[in-house]
């Protein structure tokens, strides 16, 4: 089975975020970065699937230079090779472009499989996976809960609304995006990570890969969000939040 | 040239958050001074299509065929690409549901066009329209402008329209069922039927008091800590989805999208950074309670009564003021 699994970097949660001086995007000096934790369970359930079915999995990512890290933390987990399309746009490009930046690298090699996180931590657009299915001509479907890849089909468990699911089944090759907390994610092994600087590791520019990376939807403003409430601060010891939280939820808010 | 509505139905009812979609759509057709057309796909819903003709609206389509009884990306993808084709739209625009973030993407790309997801506010600048949209979690919001030819895609998040505050009309609105070519060859998915994994062994929309816990507990052996302070309250304990994502809670205890939407009198929130798959379960609440160590956490946004602080502080203090006081 050929996996390829598509991972992205984004900023680390947590992180302090300061508006850019265009105002479109965070500043990146002294921010950390990290594998987005939506793919972390993508890369996982591939490499389960791996495990099981034998085949290939492959670490895809299209983004700046420093995204590289994030691919050989998936080798390092034990993905078998790595793609990067290395360009600064993709920090802010659209769903589109990255998709087609994805599904030209993706579209040299035979597939079986394709697993994205169902969206990102950052931009959070969430279309990704579904763009590239599209883009490949691949039947797909998303927040996927649980996957049966015996026999050549697909059968899978997709997350619906309020506790609800639905089984899904297709031929393969197909994409799946993946619900966060559909397994338990692996740390890397310290001989995974020696074993990853060993690992075949392919880099592409859009250039190499004929796209151009049109602009489709284009932040024009980054800002604080307003308040929708008038939030109540309240100050001092532990104790005396304590006893004035109580208080206003009793005789304030009339709750208790 | 007119804004089109796409609204969602299952089993032959239609999805609440269609009508906030219906809202949107008729503020955005008031601005940009188009007309609105409401869209409703499936099987034998002519029934939903007079539902909808009672709002304002200039027209109702229906796309209506066997193919689409039951929804796949491939059936559903194609009969909206066939109705956009036939009514040139300038605005479609979608409730942001699970089967949206399903077939949305699909349809905009296979058209070359953009879809703005997740929106959570519309402006109005110069004839343009600008899509409001969170980013990072709902730390910041960010402006998103649509670029090329229309037309241009967008999903209505959850609450930020009102359903009540759609306007009907008095006599209804022209139903049409458009003619649609479909072949059931081409649907590569197959579905089944929904089905629930257990039935919700706890039903936290009864709870009128709610203590509910996010990354911030750190470490399953907190949970206990919570848990007191639920008691102490008389009240219920939940998480938000990490917490149920690592297993240390059960499923059942989710609030947000994929949990349950809950309107407690009280919500406190411990250590929840307020991301909005969160907030939609729980914005409803009387009283909001957020105690955070981040005091840029979105939770903060909406919450009545704010609490910069290590929430292992604030739970001992709270539950020991509220067995002295008892």
């Amino acid at each position: 089975m050929n996996i390829f699994v598509c991972v992205k970097q984004v900023v680390a949660r947590d992180s302090l975020l300061r508006i850019d001086g265009g105002c479109t995007w965070v500043r990146d000096d002294g921010l950390s970065f990290e594998m987005n934790e939506p793919d972390t369970y993508a890369l996982e359930e591939a490499l389960r699937l791996k495990e099981k079915h034998g085949g290939e999995v492959v670490a895809v990512s299209a983004g700046p230079p420093r995204a590289a890290s994030t691919i050989r933390e998936a080798l390092a987990k034990g993905a078998d090779r790595g793609i990067h399309i290395e360009d600064d746009r993709f920090v802010e490009a659209d769903s589109h472009a990255t998709a087609a930046a994805l599904a030209a690298a993706i579209r040299r090699e035979a597939h079986d499989l394709i697993l994205t996180g169902l969206q990102s931590d950052d931009a959070g657009f969430g279309q990704t996976g579904v763009i590239l299915a599209e883009l490949l001509g691949l039947p797909h479907a998303t927040i996927i809960m649980e996957i049966d890849a015996t026999g050549g089909s697909l059968r899978c468990k997709r997350e619906l609304e309020a506790g609800w699911f639905q089984t899904v089944t297709m031929p393969q090759p197909a994409l799946l995006t993946i619900q966060s907390g559909i397994n338990k994610v692996r740390y890397a092994t310290l001989m995974g990570i020696k074993r990853a600087r060993r690992k075949p590791f392919q880099r592409y520019t859009p250039e190499d890969l004929g796209i151009a990376m049109p602009v489709r939807q284009r932040v024009t403003r980054l800002y604080q969000p307003e308040q929708s409430k008038e939030t109540e601060f309240l100050e001092g010891s532990s104790q005396e939040i304590a006893e004035a939280l109580l208080s206003k939820l009793r005789f304030e808010a009339r709750v208790l | 040239m007119s804004v089109l509505v796409v609204t969602e139905q299952q089993g032959g009812r239609l999805h609440r958050m269609s009508f906030e979609a219906l809202a949107a759509g008729q503020t955005a057709a008031k601005a940009l001074g188009l007309p609105l057309v409401a869209a409703v796909a499936g099987s034998g819903v002519a029934k939903l299509a007079e539902e909808l003709a009672a709002t304002d609206l200039s027209e109702v389509v229906v796309l209506d065929d066997p193919a689409l009884a039951a929804y796949s990306p491939d059936g559903f993808a194609e009969a909206l690409r066939q109705a956009v084709g036939q009514l040139a739209p300038h605005l479609v625009l979608f409730p942001h549901t699970y089967q949206v973030r399903d077939l949305a993407p699909k349809l905009a790309a296979s058209l070359g066009r953009p879809f703005v997801s997740d929106v959570v506010g519309l402006k109005f600048e110069a004839g343009q329209t600008v899509f409001v949209r969170q980013l990072f979690q709902g730390k910041l919001h960010g402006d998103v402008t649509a670029e090329g030819e229309p037309p241009y895609f967008a999903s209505i998040q959850s609450g930020a329209f009102r359903a009540d505050s759609v306007v009907t009309r008095p006599s209804p609105a022209p139903i049409r069922k458009l003619g649609l070519s479909l072949d059931p060859a081409t649907v590569r998915t197959a579905s089944e039927p929904p089905f629930q994994d257990a039935k919700d062994a706890v039903d936290l929309t009864a709870a009128s008091i709610i203590v509910s816990v996010g990354r911030g507990i750190q470490d399953p052996g907190n949970i206990p800590q919570a848990e007191a302070l639920a008691a102490a309250l008389g009240g219920e304990l939940a998480a938000s989805r990490p917490i149920c994502d690592n297993g240390w809670l059960p499923l059942d205890r989710q609030i947000g999208s994929s949990g349950q939407t809950v309107s407690p009198d009280l919500y406190l929130a411990l250590g929840i950074s307020g991301a909005i798959q969160h907030v939609v379960g729980m914005k409803g609440a009387k009283a909001i309670v957020a105690v955070n160590k981040d005091p840029g956490a979105p939770i903060f946004e909406i919450a009545d009564y704010g609490i910069v602080e290590d929430l292992f502080e604030i739970v001992p203090a709270l539950i020991k003021a509220l067995e002295s006081g008892d």
